[in-house]
């Protein structure tokens, strides 16, 4: 199978989850939306490390997971103590600024 | 010897400290040390001028450098004096009068209780006057001029209670910052013409410069002689001046202040005759205030005011005869000198009349005082006599002369000064008489205090003791004209013996010039028409003048208050509107001027200010709005940021 196919799909994942990202308003959903992105991100890794035959991005995949992992840890935590203190995990109820 | 001259200055200058610094303990003596003060200073004059007589006559200028003010390189400010024969005779006129005056002040100040501070300011304008004329370097004679200026100041509102004296002095001192500014833009000039202010390195060099700076400096000088000599455009001031105490108007007028322009024009000679168009301006501006001064002395009905019109006159006389060039320079500082004498002597005989009149000043309601005050009659008589230049009295030597200089300076020039000098004294004769018949003559216009016994008491003949005096100025019922106390009448004596006989001296084989001529230069003049002519035109005019204040005021009763007038007579009794016309021109002017900028300000400066920061203001509200604090706008810009950084990216690495 050609290559080119996952980075098509890859493409339409980041742009799924960058949407998600932007309009959604649920904070767990951003934060899949996120993970979303990320995922695109490792897929595209891993179609070019296949096309060029090397394994930098095999690898550069393994990181992002590894800071992914993180990341899920911290911004779950986040948003639980955000919805504790708000009762709602909207993105939005979290603005604190004056217009 | 020549290191005598800086006592000279130090004198008055330490009865000033002394007693403007001593305190309520000098109250009782504060008016003999200032008296005293002065006196020395007379006496050091005289000292010196003896010895300056002892000296070869090219030899007779003394010098003394005392310290280096402003030790700068290639600005070197002198306190250094120089003693030479123009500034011999003004020592003597000022310390003379001036100690004349000091005198006639103990009896005049007597009830003041501010006299220990009154003889203080008295001392400080000697000491002003003096450093201005003993100064070797024009740095050093403004630092004499600005003196004089302050103490006029501190003296013209003497009685600073009464509003109109306070505002009098303001008057006067904020007009003479209008020439002073002329002084201190001449010295300016002639610092980056010369290099140095010192009298002899200007002076000396005039004559290379070129005219168009002299022509500047000169027209800057005659700005500041403007202000001091209280000239056309800036002579508001010399009116007003009169609400300060009368010693004070005799001190200005006849020894200090007002003489200060003539003397430097005078000693600013060269410079004046290496720039013609500066003298045409001089001679102008003496012309005109000659003429001027004499309408409004024909029409002031207070005494004071009047003597003001014809001092204004008077140094237009001056003015004039400097503005000549040499063959006026030596007939200005004698006319200056003899005015000196009969100009004081009249002040100090109008005082003495106001000191016997509870202080009324309006000659409509004096008349008939010349058998109550016979000695100041005699006196003010003598002192009239010399200025309208009554032939054989002081006035008729020096202002005869300069009325032939006028003549004498040539073509269509000399043929419209002659006849403009000649006019003056006509009017002179003419307003002088007036004050003469008003004051002395005639029926007695005011009402006599109540009381007869007192009234006996001050019968003409009696001498008055100061003791009775204060009696009579605590009681206000009423003047009751007296003879004032001796310490008065003796300086009005002495001043009137120099009214009578300085200018016949000074012009026994023509000493006065000759001893001036080392400084001033001098020529000859030859008038058109033959002296004795002029002599006779001037006699004539002036009886003229004369005969027609008698027909006008003489014969029949004068009235007490004012007629109406003539336009003119209004006019000038308004001082020919100059104060009018300053309203108008310059204070109107300067509001209008003010009120624009203001309004230029608001509109234009603040606009431009305030619409920087609007606009400031305005784009950072708009860009505040981009920090909505939703996390989903923020995401927006970063993915729209990196969407560009990679497009510029692809796009630059297909070109």
């Amino acid at each position: 199978m050609n290559p080119v196919n996952y980075l098509y799909l890859a493409a339409l994942l980041f742009t799924i989850g960058a949407a998600g990202v932007l309009i959604r308003r649920n904070a767990i959903v951003v934060f899949m939306c996120v993970e979303l992105m990320l995922n695109a991100c490792n897929l595209a890794f891993v179609a070019f490390s296949r096309m060029h035959g090397n394994l930098d991005g095999q690898i550069i995949a393994f990181f992002t997971m590894v800071v992914a992992a993180a990341e899920v840890v911290v911004g779950l935590a986040i948003i639980v103590s955000l919805f504790r203190s708000r009762h709602s995990a909207s993105v939005d109820d979290a603005s604190l600024m004056k217009l | 010897m020549e290191n005598l001259i800086a006592l000279l200055v130090a004198a008055p200058l330490l009865g000033a400290a002394v007693l403007l610094c001593g305190g309520r303990r000098l109250d009782r003596v504060g008016h003999w040390i200032g008296t005293a003060l002065a006196a020395a200073s007379f006496v050091l004059g005289l000292v010196l001028f003896g010895a300056m007589l002892g000296y070869d006559v090219e030899a007779r200028t003394m010098r003394q450098h005392l310290y280096t003010w402003v030790p700068v390189e290639g600005f070197q400010g002198d306190i250094a004096f120089q003693l030479d024969q123009l500034s011999m005779t003004f020592v003597l006129l000022i310390t003379g009068v001036g100690t004349l005056i000091h005198l006639y002040s103990i009896g005049y100040m007597e009830h003041d209780e501010r006299r220990r501070r009154f003889f203080g300011y008295l001392n400080l304008f000697l000491a002003a006057m003096l450093l201005l004329v003993v100064a070797d370097n024009y740095l050093l004679l403004y630092f004499g001029w600005e003196g004089v200026g302050l103490a006029s100041y501190l003296l013209i509102g003497f009685w600073q209670h009464k509003p109109s004296a306070a505002t009098a002095a303001k008057k006067a001192f904020i007009v003479n910052r209008v020439g002073d500014i002329g002084l201190s833009i001449a010295i300016m000039l002639m610092f980056t013409t010369f290099g140095t202010f010192a009298f002899g390195p200007v002076l000396g060099a005039a004559g290379d410069a070129t005219e168009g700076k002299m022509t500047a400096i000169g027209l800057m000088l005659l700005l500041a002689a403007c202000g001091k000599s209280a000239q056309v455009p800036l002579q508001s001031w010399l009116g007003d001046a009169m609400e300060g105490p009368t010693p004070v108007s005799a001190l200005i007028h006849a020894a200090t202040m007002v003489t200060a322009g003539v003397y430097l024009i005078t000693r600013s000679g060269a410079i004046f005759n290496a720039a013609p168009d500066a003298q045409t301006a001089v001679v102008v501006v003496g012309a005109v205030t000659l003429l001027f001064g004499a309408i409004v002395g024909c029409a002031k009905d207070d005494i004071k005011k009047a003597l003001a019109g014809s001092t204004m006159s008077q140094i237009g006389y001056m003015i004039l005869a400097a503005g000549l060039g040499p063959i006026g320079y030596a007939f200005a500082i004698m006319h200056l000198v003899t005015h000196g004498f009969f100009k004081a002597g009249l002040f100090l005989g109008a005082g003495s009349v106001m000191h016997g009149m509870n202080d009324e000043v309006d000659m409509r309601k004096y008349g008939g005082l010349r058998k109550y005050m016979p000695v100041t009659f005699v006196t003010f008589g003598l002192g009239y006599l010399a200025i309208i230049g009554f032939p054989g009295l002081s006035g008729f030597f020096s202002k005869d002369k300069i009325i032939e200089a006028a003549f004498a300076s040539g073509g269509t020039q000399g043929w419209i000064l002659g006849t403009v000098t000649l006019l003056g004294a006509g009017i002179t004769a003419y307003y002088m008489t007036r004050v003469m018949i008003l004051t002395f003559f005639g029926e007695k216009r005011w009402q006599p205090a109540p009381d007869p016994d007192k009234a006996a008491s001050v019968e003409p003949g009696i001498e008055v003791t100061p003791g009775a005096v204060s009696d009579h100025a605590a009681d206000a019922s009423g003047p009751h004209p007296h003879e004032s106390p001796k310490s008065m009448t003796i300086p009005m004596i002495v001043l009137a013996f120099g009214s009578v006989f300085a200018g016949g001296f000074f012009s026994i084989g023509d000493r006065f010039v000759n001893w001036l001529e080392p400084v001033t230069q001098f020529e000859h003049p030859h008038p058109p028409i033959s002296v004795p002519v002029i002599t006779g035109m001037t006699v004539v005019v002036l009886l003229a003048g004369v005969a027609i204040a008698y027909l006008q005021y003489g014969r029949g009763p004068v009235p007490v208050v004012a007629p109406r007038g003539s336009l003119l007579t209004r006019a000038a009794r308004r001082d020919l509107l100059q104060d009018d016309f300053n309203h108008v021109v310059l204070v109107r002017g300067g509001e209008h001027l003010t009120r624009s900028l203001v309004y230029v300000d608001h509109t234009l400066v603040d606009g431009v200010v305030n619409g920087t920061a609007a606009s400031v203001g305005g784009l950072s509200g708009r860009l505040r709005k981009l920090q909505n604090g939703y996390a989903r706008s923020y995401a927006v810009s970063m993915f729209g940021g990196t969407a560009i950084l990679i497009a510029a990216t692809l796009l630059m690495r297909a070109v």
